[in-house]
């Protein structure tokens, strides 16, 4: 279960989205992953934002605020995006849950302290943002426009070795 | 240095560290429903490992959309009941024997003081009213829990909130946890323990404790958790009867399960409840509580009373305390959903379900029904509800609904008037 992380990044300037707003719990009937992926961030309240937009649709990266993924355990949140092959969320800070099932799918939920935060959506006002992750060295550049800016960010041990793994299940299977 | 709670559970259960800062637990409970468990199920299966740890500790139910509404849901309640029955689940609860999970499990005694429990449910945290330590968690851990019987967590910091004074009447545990929520935030307490303490705690029925611990998840917090006592140990008694030789000798093993009083927490918060009045949520997160007065006078299209937080019999008394003798507004829809077949039974035969329906109430069977907007009650666009529910998101109840939290008393006024209402300002 390899996957590439980085691409172009749609930017949520609003803190506490939760997972009725990424994935509606009309659609938790669905039994595969892949049936939820026209539903990514379908009652999102976020002005200007449109789900069924062409910038949605091109993203690989979320970029948002605190408390990404509050809610509800539904781990069709992170499927939605891992279907829409959006592999990296970056944020501020995570709901526990939404973050250990990002890790625990192998892909990455990545904190940034408030002022790197702030440069990052500052980018945004430059033009389409491009976000390169580097996760054995755990840093990201992100370009807009012309302008490029670096982070560096923590990834615990073992959050790094479920991603490196490919999933807890995969971890766990062979170490339980 | 002494230890919470937390720190005693996490000890006690202790698998692996595979990194400083990973405890991997060993589960004793592995609770199960139909949304969120067939696709573990079916994941298990493609990997050719459709084994179960220990079947005595896995519990599952059909709750969320019951009895199955459409083909998928069908399917999906079918993969859970198949699944129990190809692993001899015993404690499998179908269409008649079901209830919401976090009222059922508790009551048919498979929490315990200093347990484990996982769930592929974020309201998992109820089962903390007990002393246990109970997490929500999403479905790769469910299916590892499954599997394996392990989970892995930070070690949770604690944060101890005191509650002190006497609660007013017609102020109650949901108002208490509103408050709480209101305080800390949605986030307060994200990777915390919320340690529910004081006079206020201990007078409080394991119903109410359950309330409190419920909301624990909408700081944030990974669990919820209360120090089991003799309030503890009288609502598990038919089930530990025979495990130990008096109430008293359950009561003396339960304390080992109680910080020590030099424990460290990472900070504590104190509350007066004697002037709390009942709390209204408004807006779309749960941390927008206001005093129901503040609130008076917004017009609701519906009132639902039940689900895992306020959905058990004390609950269902506290309404039709209100509702006895009343009829709820022509403007409103009154919805009531007992949350297990015995609270349901109860409410019968003290004339409660009467009650509702002489007001104009539409009982329905146990569910979690409208809560999350999946399956019966769901609102239509730009209505508002007034619900004793833990979550009031854009959406939560349907796609461009409204929803109120409050307690089942405050509910059941709005319901006779058509508006929110302070239950106590009723003539």
């Amino acid at each position: 279960m390899k996957k590439s992380f980085g691409g172009p990044a749609i930017f949520l300037d609003r803190s506490d989205i939760n997972t009725d707003e990424i994935i509606p719990a009309k659609y938790l009937t669905e039994v595969t992953k892949e049936a939820l992926k026209p539903y990514c961030l379908e009652d999102l309240k976020l002005k200007g934002f449109d789900p069924n937009g062409e910038k949605l649709r091109r993203a690989r990266v979320v970029v948002s605020r605190q408390n990404f993924g509050c809610g509800s355990s539904r781990e069709h949140a992170p499927w939605v995006f891992e279907v829409n092959d959006i592999h990296t969320i970056i944020a501020q800070s995570y709901a526990r849950i939404f973050r250990q099932n990002m890790f625990n799918g192998g892909m990455l939920a990545i904190e940034l302290p408030a002022d790197d935060l702030e440069r990052l959506f500052a980018l945004e006002k430059e033009g389409d943002v491009q976000i390169v992750v580097d996760l054995e060295g755990q840093k990201l550049t992100a370009k807009g426009g012309a302008r490029t800016e670096s982070f560096s960010f923590e990834v615990s041990p073992f959050d790094k070795e479920l991603v490196r793994a490919g999933g807890w299940v995969e971890f766990a299977d062979a170490r339980y | 240095m002494g230890k919470t709670i937390a720190e005693k559970i996490f000890d006690a259960h202790l698998r692996d560290e595979p990194f400083v800062g990973t405890k991997v637990l060993d589960i004793d409970r592995v609770l199960c429903h139909e949304i969120t468990t067939p696709v573990a199920i079916a994941d298990l299966e493609v990997r050719g490992k459709d084994r179960v740890f220990d079947n005595t500790k896995i519990k599952a139910v059909i709750d969320h959309v019951t009895p199955s509404k459409d083909s998928k849901t069908a399917l999906q309640a079918k993969m859970l009941r198949d699944w129990a029955r190809r692993h001899d689940i015993k404690d499998f609860f179908d269409v008649g024997r079901n209830g919401v999970c976090h009222a059922l499990f508790p009551e048919k005694g498979y929490i315990r003081p200093g347990f484990t429990v996982i769930m592929g449910d974020s309201h998992t945290c109820t089962h903390g009213a007990f002393g246990a330590f109970a997490a929500g968690v999403g479905t790769t851990d469910l299916e590892v829990g499954i599997l394996k019987g392990v989970c892995a967590f930070r070690e949770p910091a604690t944060i101890r909130v005191n509650l002190d004074g006497d609660l007013s009447p017609g102020v109650y545990a949901k108002d208490v946890i509103l408050h709480v929520i209101g305080t800390l935030g949605v986030n307060g307490a994200t990777d915390r323990v919320i340690e529910f303490r004081g006079p206020v705690v201990d007078a409080m029925t394991m119903d109410s404790r359950m309330t409190l611990c419920n909301m624990a998840i909408e700081a944030g917090g990974t669990s919820g958790i209360c120090l089991p006592d003799k309030v503890t140990v009288d609502y598990l008694w038919p089930f530990i009867s025979g495990d130990y030789a008096s109430r008293e000798a359950a009561l003396a093993d339960f304390t080992r399960w109680h910080s020590d009083p030099d424990a460290v927490y990472e900070k504590s918060l104190d509350f007066d409840v004697s002037t709390l009045e009942p709390q209204v949520t408004y807006d779309y997160k749960p941390d927008c509580v206001k005093a129901v007065g503040e609130l008076a006078g917004r017009k609701v299209d519906q009132v639902y009373i039940g689900t895992c937080t306020n959905g058990r019999i004390e609950d269902l008394r506290q309404a039709a305390a209100v509702l006895k003798g009343r009829k709820i507004a022509d403007t409103v829809r009154g919805i009531v959903s007992p949350a297990t077949p015995k609270i349901f039974n109860e409410a019968l035969a003290e004339g409660i379900i009467q009650i509702f329906m002489d007001a104009g109430f539409c009982v329905t069977n146990p569910t979690c029904g409208a809560c999350l907007g999946m399956s019966n009650g769901v609102l239509a666009e730009g209505e508002v509800c007034a619900s004793t529910s833990n979550r009031n998101f854009n959406g939560r109840m349907g796609k461009g609904g409204m929803v109120h939290l409050m307690s089942p008393a405050t509910a059941a006024a709005s319901a006779i008037t058509g508006v929110i209402t302070d239950a106590r300002t009723l003539k």
